[in-house]
């Protein structure tokens, strides 16, 4: 199908941008990559009065790597963020992730920002951000807001942004010397959406997880940060702990139906991700024993 | 406020000054003012792969893409590769090898093709198979079109020197 009709303002720079948020707010729709909205335009699935156009704002674009941080801007496209070298340095996990988004002609239009402004809850980005402790930054007419990334994603499509607001960039700690990634999906096509997926970023210790933290994808109606990777934690990890873990991930679970999978499927799936994800990170093939999808 | 918009962008190699709607995607722009319909219109979500096309040297779903957004862009598309010569190669081998049948899903099997090829001059079949990911073809089973492009690869590497 085809969009239905709308008026376009090719944005001049950030203030132009706020300004027309300002003016228009929940009637206009921020225009980044487009791999998203236009998608749902097209499809009828939404239909802004306005769409605002921020691809010209090239201060919004590229990744930078300051005192422990990285701070990648919002216009960031997902071909950039593959090919950047301080990405595969210091968020690897973000690395790999981006590579399982879409496929490659996608992958040249759509941007970070745009990703995680439409928050959907099977896109890889959002988890990622989870287990990465992100921050994110959005600009309004009253200035600069910080917000974490555990509190950014409230629901599908829905996030913690005000309609005056734009999402300007994000911020990732630097991940540590020691530190492990687990990032993997289940997709019926290399690039479609996941049926269920998790980036993982983890501290392992002498065999044992000094830290993990768990962003799934695809289990409910935003990404979910599982409170259950704190059992894993500072343990002994044998198979009933992780079972122990695998019963307190399902009870944190509150998977959507679709025409991909069934709840009970996408439970499935999880538990199965979160056993391949401590056997892979820990290295213990045993712990991997049954777990198969 | 839904009023048409001048654009001045380049379509292979050409200057082309149009007044759209903001609504027309890219796709519609080139296969209805331009009359270029070799890129091809199918699921106008983002998901088949159909409309590919290059947009500053990326490939890009056009039905993903405003032609409001190609103001100041140089765009090619299937003739436009066609034309130039840039990929006969690979239409031969796509021909020899019957890597298509109805063709639909052709053209931007071919973009998708050329654009590994440019990055990645000697893929393996799961690289081909990976970058192909996003483009359906309903006929062939994609195995001669794997086919093909990697013989396309072969052979351009041994006439390199």
């Amino acid at each position: 199908m085809k969009a239905s009709a709308f008026a376009y303002a090719r944005a001049t720079s950030v203030e132009n941008a706020l300004e027309l948020l300002t003016a228009h707010g929940e009637k206009a729709k921020v225009l980044s990559g487009g791999q998203s909205l236009l998608p749902a335009m097209n499809l009828r699935l939404i239909a802004p009065e306005l769409v605002i156009d921020i691809g010209e704002l090239t201060e919004l674009r590229g990744v930078v790597v300051e005192g422990g941080v990285l701070t990648i801007g919002a216009l960031t496209r997902h071909a950039d963020l593959l090919k950047s070298r301080e990405i595969a340095a210091h968020a690897p996990l973000l690395a790999d992730a981006v590579a399982q988004v879409a496929h490659p002609a996608i992958r040249n239009r759509g941007t970070i920002g745009g990703s995680l402004a439409q928050a959907d809850p099977a896109s890889e980005l959002p988890a990622c951000m989870l287990a990465l402790g992100a921050t994110i930054i959005a600009r309004g007419p009253d200035g600069e807001r910080r917000i974490a990334a555990n509190e950014f994603f409230v629901g599908i499509y829905e996030t913690a942004l005000w309609p005056q607001e734009l999402l300007v960039a994000v911020e990732l700690p630097v991940a540590p010397e020691n530190s492990a990634h687990f990032f993997h999906e289940f997709a019926r096509r290399h690039g479609d959406y996941a049926i269920v997926g998790l980036a993982a970023q983890a501290i392992v210790t002498d065999g044992r997880f000094a830290d993990l933290r768990l962003g799934f994808f695809a289990v409910g109606d935003r990404p979910l940060l599982a409170r259950s990777a704190g059992e894993l934690v500072d343990v002994a990890i044998t198979s009933p702990v992780l079972s122990e873990a695998c019963a307190a991930l399902d009870a944190e679970l509150d998977p959507l139906e679709d025409q991909q999978a069934t709840p009970a499927m996408r439970r499935h799936l999880a538990k199965v991700l979160l056993t391949r994800c401590v056997s892979s990170l820990l290295g213990r093939p045993d712990l991997c024993v049954g777990a198969s999808a | 406020m839904t009023n048409a918009v001048a654009i001045s962008l380049s379509v292979n190699g050409e200057r082309v000054e149009a007044t759209v709607l903001p609504r027309l995607n890219l796709a519609d722009f080139l296969r209805e003012h331009l009359k270029l319909t070799g890129t091809h219109v199918g699921c106008e979500h983002g998901v088949c792969g159909a409309c590919t096309v290059r947009v500053n040297g990326d490939i890009v779903r056009s039905c993903l893409l405003l032609a409001v957004q190609t103001h100041n862009a140089a765009v090619e598309t299937i003739e436009g590769l066609s034309d130039s010569g840039e990929i006969a190669d690979l239409q031969s081998a796509f021909r020899e090898r019957n890597a298509l049948q109805c063709g639909f899903c052709t053209p931007g099997m071919l973009m998708a093709a050329q654009d590994l090829l440019k990055q990645s001059p000697s893929p393996d079949r799961e690289q081909i198979r990976e970058h192909l990911s996003g483009n359906y073809c309903r006929c062939t089973g994609y195995q001669a079109i794997v086919d093909a492009i990697e013989t396309t690869a072969r052979a351009r590497i041994g006439r390199l020197p």
